[in-house]
């Protein structure tokens, strides 16, 4: 066996004793937590914002007399949740009490040649870091060092790194999920989606689902005014090759061919203008580029989109008309994973190109504009001016991402004569990269190109297997952090505070960037006394306090600027280069990419290959929860969905384990369980992400699933924004007996 | 006065929200739980039709489980709801048997435990059950069929629904919207 710098830790860490495991000497004030707001159950309560997902749900943790906690429940003044949390937020608890959390700081050592992690304290742990930092920076310069980032835990490890000379800070939420859309609408709009969706989903009359399976993706608020826009009548248009829940809410259900979405998208433009069925006031007024639009859409007719996506014509038509019936309170809606083809950031300006020419963009029932308070940061030293900024790392590609790209910095770790920006350092918080990003041999690579790799985290991800030091952060109900600055219909700021101390060893986020932060010489840039003085600042400075928000939890402030719609005949600038809703794209031109969006056909999968498609459940949020008692309890593994044709033709039984091969011979870790089904089409396969966790530190989650980021090695990189495709990987079946029955004849 | 509880089957989507909330609420140990989620797929591609229900007791009028209880443990209490006295239950599991809705399961401790519609913790303090308060959709109504004010009778007034094996003739007071 080839032995790597950096081998993969799996196996029960090297203890060292003399460290004791429960109830570190650290004390937090345990005492001022009690009592605090209303004691409505015979509990006291403390505010919190939620960690499990990025929707971040405000509410109130619940203790009994004993100090344990025993629920968590919304706050009813919070937009994003409305007093309800999903089956994640209440599920929350298991986060706090998984016995598998991390609890002591680790540093890999090689003990009589075989790698180890040993038990260290934080004082060690920090040391090393800081050292290795220091040492790495001096040769290489501090933008050498990364940072991956996931969730509240970002904002204080990001300051710290920024004050130590690095703006080299990525989250994979960009290029692995949302990106594709954010820059298609900022092409567009001048302006993002943002999260949560500016998406007016209560009032509007007709929904439109692209391949967004809306209440299987839990994204709270908006599955609640979907309910709301139920109850109102909306009529709800979903285009999924699935029958997902969101489709059997519907009145449509377009059963489309995988991988041609666009098509259908510029067959209804094309529907919506030979009709006269748009916005022509709105048109007029707002965009640019209408007649180029007009023209370049003639082609793409619903007979034409017919033959591609396998939908009706006149479903087409139909469809198109219910959409300009209910404009402009319509929704064709954005989606969030949009990371699908290579082409994603085009399919999304079609989507933003539809939305445009319904006039559903600043209007009831559309898009609306959302709004936050201008919450002034603490008052640090300026940072320092990087000797150069990560987006090198991709000099002269993906100009028009608005964020740094996770896979360009991941690449170009990776030692190349083509690239002199080696990265020499990871800090990886709150992000297992095995499963978030596609094509782990790149990853791995990176990995073993890497001076030290720190993982900050609460559970024993696949990822802390890589790591030189483990590093173990509370979870948010032990914490404090940063206040939650919410832009929405109404402003909000929410209040996180612990409701109890850190378990085991485990520390905060801030702690943790605070104490490498003063080791690394930056105590300048950490002025204040703890993060009560800290958030008390900055609330003081808008009009509240820290006082005011343990009572509250959820401020609401009026909102300062523009109404949450355009007013009849408003005159309004968007941000684009020419000051109009660009139907036709000067930037995407100017970049050398189609100003209309053209469709392009995708591989489809080869004899007996089915294409591998991935979602949500509702009770989980990316591998993050597979180990979280409370909801293992209600899924604790993925299965396979197999339309009854195929399982018919490969012998398949309901409930049977198989493993998957997929088109480059990658054969899954682990079997899945097949569930036969109606609800999916012939030519693809389905699974929720997620599962098939390989470190055996999570009792729960470890082998239970299959990890579908295994199977996604056919990348297809979106040039415009470096996003990651990846809905091109094609699976077939392996059976268990395949390999009994090669020995059997050997 | 008569509890009883409507779900709205268009609105649900099958988040399983109402049974984590039902467990954290009710201390409901994990492996268990009070309430559950069906699913019932009908039809082939592409021509499809997806039922969810979020399923618990069904605290019956005319209750099986009472009837068959040898210690009187199961019982009918405030608002016709079906309880059990734990301390009175020997978990002879009688009760598990007769149920035609499968609500009931032997709790670790001994006796056999069930949805309570949160009679005690929740419902006599004025608040809803944890799982109608908690849905994110919605799709739970709660109250009082003698009240036609009450959320539960007035959205029977305007809805069709249904219940479940209706010919077991046990009387449900667990309504599905359709």
């Amino acid at each position: 066996m080839k032995t790597s710098r950096r081998q993969f830790i799996k196996t029960s860490s090297l203890y060292a004793g003399g460290l004791a495991m429960a109830g570190s000497g650290l004390k937090a004030a345990s005492g001022l937590l009690k009592n605090l707001g209303g004691n409505v159950e015979g509990l006291s309560r403390t505010p919190t914002y939620c960690e499990i997902c990025f929707w971040q749900c405000a509410g109130w943790v619940y203790k009994d007399d004993d100090g344990r906690i025993q629920k968590i429940i919304g706050n009813d003044d919070d937009p994003h949740c409305n007093g309800r949390l999903c089956p994640r937020g209440t599920g929350g608890v298991g986060m706090y009490h998984d016995e598998d959390r991390l609890k002591t700081p680790l540093i890999r050592r090689t003990v009589d040649g075989k790698q180890v992690f040993e038990e260290a304290t934080w004082e060690e742990a920090l040391d090393f870091i800081a050292e290795k930092m220091k040492s790495v920076a001096a040769e290489f310069g501090p933008e050498c060092v990364v940072l991956f980032s996931h969730g509240s835990g970002g904002a204080h490890l990001g300051h710290m790194l920024k004050a130590f000379g690095s703006q080299s800070i990525s989250a994979p939420s960009f290029a692995q999920c949302r990106g594709p859309r954010e820059v298609a609408f900022l092409t567009t709009y001048g302006d993002i989606v943002y999260s949560p969706e500016r998406t007016d989903i209560r009032d509007s009359r007709c929904l439109v689902f692209i391949g967004y399976h809306l209440g299987e993706n839990m994204h709270n608020g908006q599955v609640q005014e979907m309910s709301d826009a139920i109850d109102k009548g909306a009529t709800i248009i979903t285009v999924d090759p699935r029958y997902s829940v969101a489709a059997s809410k519907s009145k449509y259900w377009l059963p489309i061919k995988p991988a041609t979405d666009l098509a259908l998208l510029l067959s209804w433009i094309h529907v919506l203008i030979e009709n006269g069925w748009y916005d022509k006031e709105y048109v007029e007024k707002y965009t640019f580029g209408f007649e180029q639009l007009r023209e370049h859409v003639k082609q793409y007719t619903p007979e034409w989109a017919y033959g591609i996506t396998t939908i009706d014509p006149n479903v087409i038509r139909r469809t198109a008309k219910e959409m300009y019936d209910a404009s402009p309170a319509v929704i064709v809606h954005p989606g969030r994973h949009t990371t699908w083809y290579g082409d994603d950031t085009q399919r999304l300006r079609a989507v933003a190109i539809l939305n445009a020419i319904l006039g559903s963009w600043g209007r009831r029932g559309g898009f609306y504009f959302p709004e936050r308070v201008q919450f002034p940061e603490y008052p640090t030293p300026a940072y320092p001016v990087p000797n150069r900024l990560p987006t090198e790392a991709y000099a002269g590609k993906y100009n028009l991402a608005n964020e740094v790209v996770s896979n360009g910095i991941c690449d170009a770790t990776i030692p190349s004569v083509d690239s002199d920006c080696n990265f020499k350092v990871w800090l990886v918080n709150g992000t297992n990269l095995m499963l978030a990003l596609p094509d782990q041999k790149k990853t791995l690579q990176a990995i073993q190109a890497l001076e030290l790799v720190v993982v900050i985290d609460t559970m024993p991800v696949e990822i802390t297997g890589y790591a030189d030091v483990v590093l173990p952060e509370c979870t948010f109900l032990e914490r404090y952090d940063m206040v939650r600055v919410s832009r929405h219909r109404e402003p909000t700021l929410a209040l996180r505070m612990p409701a109890t101390e850190p378990k085991y060893h485990s520390k905060p986020g801030d702690w943790i960037a605070r104490e490498l932060g003063i080791r690394l010489g930056l105590a300048a840039y950490f002025p204040w006394k703890d993060m009560e003085e800290h958030l008390d600042w900055q609330l003081k400075q808008v009009g509240s306090s820290l006082e005011e928000m343990k009572r509250i939890g959820v401020k609401k402030f009026p909102r300062q600027y523009d109404d949450l719609y355009l007013h009849e005949g408003e005159d309004f600038f968007f941000n684009t280069n020419t000051g109009k809703i660009e139907l036709y794209s000067t930037d995407m031109e100017e970049e050398g990419f189609p100003p209309l969006p053209v469709y392009t056909e995708h591989e489809q999968p080869p004899e007996g290959f089915y294409r591998l498609n991935y979602g949500r459940a509702p009770m989980h949020t990316f591998g993050r929860t597979a180990n979280n008692p409370n909801l293992t309890d209600l899924m604790d593994e993925n299965t396979l969905w197999v339309n009854p044709k195929v399982a018919n033709l490969w012998g398949l039984e309901n409930d049977q384990y198989i493993k998957l091969r997929n088109q480059d011979g990658i054969v899954s870790t682990f079997s899945i369980k097949v569930r036969i089904t109606e609800r999916i089409r012939w030519d693809s396969v389905y699974m929720v992400h997620g599962f098939g966790h390989d470190n055996k530190k999570l009792s729960r989650a470890h082998g239970r699933g299959i990890n579908d980021t295994e199977l996604i090695t056919n990348v297809k990189i979106d040039p415009v924004m470096g996003g990651t495709g990846m809905r091109s990987n094609f699976v077939t079946f392996v059976f268990e007996n395949d390999n009994a029955g090669e020995e059997v004849e050997a | 006065m008569r509890y009883a509880m409507a779900v709205d089957t268009k609105k649900c989507v099958g988040c399983s929200d109402c049974v984590v909330a039902c467990q954290t609420e009710n201390n409901v140990p994990i492996g268990y739980c009070r309430d559950w989620i069906v699913e019932v797929t009908d039809g082939t591609y592409p021509q499809l039709e997806i039922e969810i229900r979020s399923e618990r007791c069904n605290h019956c009028e005319n209750a099986p489980c009472v009837r068959c209880c040898p210690t009187g443990a199961s019982h009918y209490s405030d608002g016709g709801t079906v309880l059990v006295k734990k301390y009175h239950c020997i978990g002879c599991g009688a009760c598990i048997a007769s149920c035609p809705y499968d609500a009931r399961f032997p709790h670790p401790e001994g006796y056999v435990d069930k949805c309570t519609f949160c009679l005690d913790n929740r419902v006599k303090k004025g608040m809803d059950p944890a799982c109608v308060s908690v849905c994110p959709t919605k799709c739970l109504y709660f109250g009082d069929l003698d009240d036609p004010r009450s959320p539960v009778s007035q959205i029977l007034k305007k809805r069709k629904y249904k219940t479940l094996i209706p010919e077991a003739g046990t009387k449900p007071h667990l309504y599905f919207l359709i």
